[in-house]
């Protein structure tokens, strides 16, 4: 696999014009996290809705094509989606949405950022739950 | 390959790894200011020490204990006449950044007061920021920074303002990481020492790449590191004023640096072994030594030349290359031998991926070098570093490369 593989038109595009970028008003959800080897930075926002579903979703940050790109893609895919679709979701999950590219071990932490942000904001919101539960 | 200054051929020949291939390519090692590739001749000094004469220094009377000490204080020789000291000046560390803790623990613990003020620069490596900003805490002193103009200088005007309060400790960089920025440390020390500061010059980026001489910078602590001129990485120098060094309090406590140890007390070895705690990093010490020689064969001078002459071609042909933005001075004469850049909007790490294919490791990110980047307003930048063995080459198949993430990229 070549750059050119892993630099697609489509990862190009989602660096450049990234949806769901930006902030939401109100959010049950919000997580940040930093990739300290790059600097990459992602910020991603949830409103939840009925039945334990992703109504809203939004990812703010900075950072290399792919960390910004894989986490684009993420929000789209996740959207009307289920809490526990993201808890379920994995890192091959993640790789085939960005077309299997072949990453180091350095530039993998770049794509999978995203999903590190949007597991620790879902798994920080669920226990809180469950913690006023118990209350 | 051709140089004006040095025989490139040969030079290259010295070095094992540029034999390599990375990606069905020639290496092309473009991250020197990170650390840098190692002769034959440092290789085999490391590897003729642990297989000819391995023994602890400055203990045993048997025959390889004397040729062990004889040869890491031969090093400490080499390296010290390098950089126009006196042997009895320099305390080998594991590189800058013990050398720089050490001033803070030493010095900084015994000698900075409450209410101090303690100065460093915003274009300075990490290392010579976070030290004293940990000293700063534990003494209740305040850490200030000097500004920089627009070019990448450092501002004067912010640099002698902050001179009339009067600092203890003022710490900066003769060459910077990022930028390449060269500072007149001699002006800076001058200054310093008038307002009743100690110095601190980071010369990590200097001595490998330019002929320094610490008498002649009039700096009371200078240090530099070992793997970042041709030698192993774990070693590397802090080179002090000898009084200063006398009236400090030791750094580690342990094995050499002692003179007598009592039950309620010790005393202290002479310097520089009263810093020097613990079995030393003899081989590495020996192969730093080697390093030493290589670079005295070359002639400092001859390196500088080689230097100024690639980064003569690299800004001539990168910058006519569309969306590229370099940072720092851009005459050579100002700069050390690295260049920092970004290109359009590709982010420094999809570039460097892209380069790796064409076989050439540049840095990207943020260098160690957080606060400047902040001031430079940008997340990363990539940086191309040179040294001795790189060639005009190198140089064009880094532009290549550029080229090529331009194409991928679609600027």
């Amino acid at each position: 696999m070549s750059a050119a593989d892993i630099y697609k038109e489509v990862i190009l595009d989602y660096y450049r014009n990234p949806r769901n970028f930006g902030r939401l008003d109100r959010f049950d959800i919000s997580a940040h996290d930093t990739n300290p080897l790059c600097g990459d930075e992602i910020d991603i926002q949830v409103r939840v809705g009925e039945g334990n579903k992703i109504e809203e979703i939004r990812f703010f940050g900075k950072g290399c094509a792919i960390s910004q790109a894989s986490a684009s893609m993420l929000t789209e895919l996740a959207k009307g989606k289920e809490l526990e679709w993201v808890k379920a979701l994995s890192k091959e999950d993640v790789l085939k949405m960005l077309g299997n590219p072949e990453l180091g071990p350095s530039r993998i932490k770049c794509a999978l950022l995203g999903m590190k942000v949007l597991k620790m904001g879902v798994y920080g919101y669920l226990g809180a739950k469950l913690e006023n539960l118990e209350d | 390959m051709q140089s004006e200054s040095l025989d490139l051929d040969k030079v290259r020949a010295d070095f094992p790894i540029l034999k390599r291939r990375v990606k069905g390519k020639r290496l092309v090692y473009l991250d020197n200011a990170a650390t840098t590739q190692k002769p034959q001749q440092v290789i085999d000094a490391i590897a003729g020490f642990y297989s000819n004469y391995n023994a602890n220094v400055h203990r045993s009377a048997h025959t390889l204990g004397e040729e062990a000490t004889e040869a890491y204080e031969s090093a400490r020789d080499k390296v010290s006449r390098f950089v126009g000291a006196s042997p009895r000046e320099l305390v080998f560390t594991r590189g800058t950044t013990e050398a720089t803790n050490l001033v803070r623990f030493a010095w900084g613990e015994r000698f900075v007061e409450k209410g101090d003020t303690l100065v460093t620069t915003l274009m300075e490596h990490h290392s010579n920021i976070v030290p004293w900003q940990l000293l700063a805490k534990s003494k209740g002193a305040t850490l200030k920074f000097v500004g920089l103009e627009g070019d990448g200088s450092l501002d004067m005007d912010s640099f002698e303002n902050l001179m009339k309060e009067s600092p203890s400790i003022v710490a900066v960089t003769q060459c910077s990481n990022v930028l390449g920025t060269i500072n007149d440390v001699a002006k800076l020390c001058g200054l310093a020492r008038n307002a009743g500061a100690i110095t601190v010059v980071d010369a990590a980026q200097s001595v490998p790449h330019m002929p320094v001489n610490f008498s002649g910078i009039g700096c009371d602590f200078f240090a530099f590191s070992g793997h970042k001129m041709l030698g192993p990485t774990g070693i590397g120098a802090l080179v002090g004023r000898k009084a200063l060094l006398e009236e400090m309090d030791p750094f580690h406590g342990g094995g050499e640096m002692i003179r007598e140890v009592f039950p309620d007390h010790s005393t202290w070895n002479d310097v520089p072994l009263k810093f020097e705690a613990g079995t030393a990093n003899i081989a590495d010490a020996i192969g730093f030594g080697a390093a030493v020689d290589y670079l005295s064969s070359l002639g400092m001078d001859a390196v500088r030349e080689h230097e100024v002459g690639l980064l003569r071609h690299a800004i001539d042909i990168l910058s006519k290359g569309k969306g590229f933005r370099m940072y720092g001075p851009t005459d050579p004469v100002h700069r050390g031998g690295v260049i920092s850049f970004n290109v359009a909007d590709i982010h420094a790490h999809d570039l460097s991926t892209i380069l790796d294919e064409e076989g050439v490791a540049v840095r990207s990110g943020h260098h160690c070098a957080q606060p400047l980047m902040r001031w430079l307003d940008v997340a990363a930048t990539s940086r191309a570093s040179f040294y001795v063995y790189n060639s005009c080459d190198d140089v064009e198949t880094l532009a290549a490369g550029i080229e090529k993430a331009r194409r991928i990229f679609k600027v």
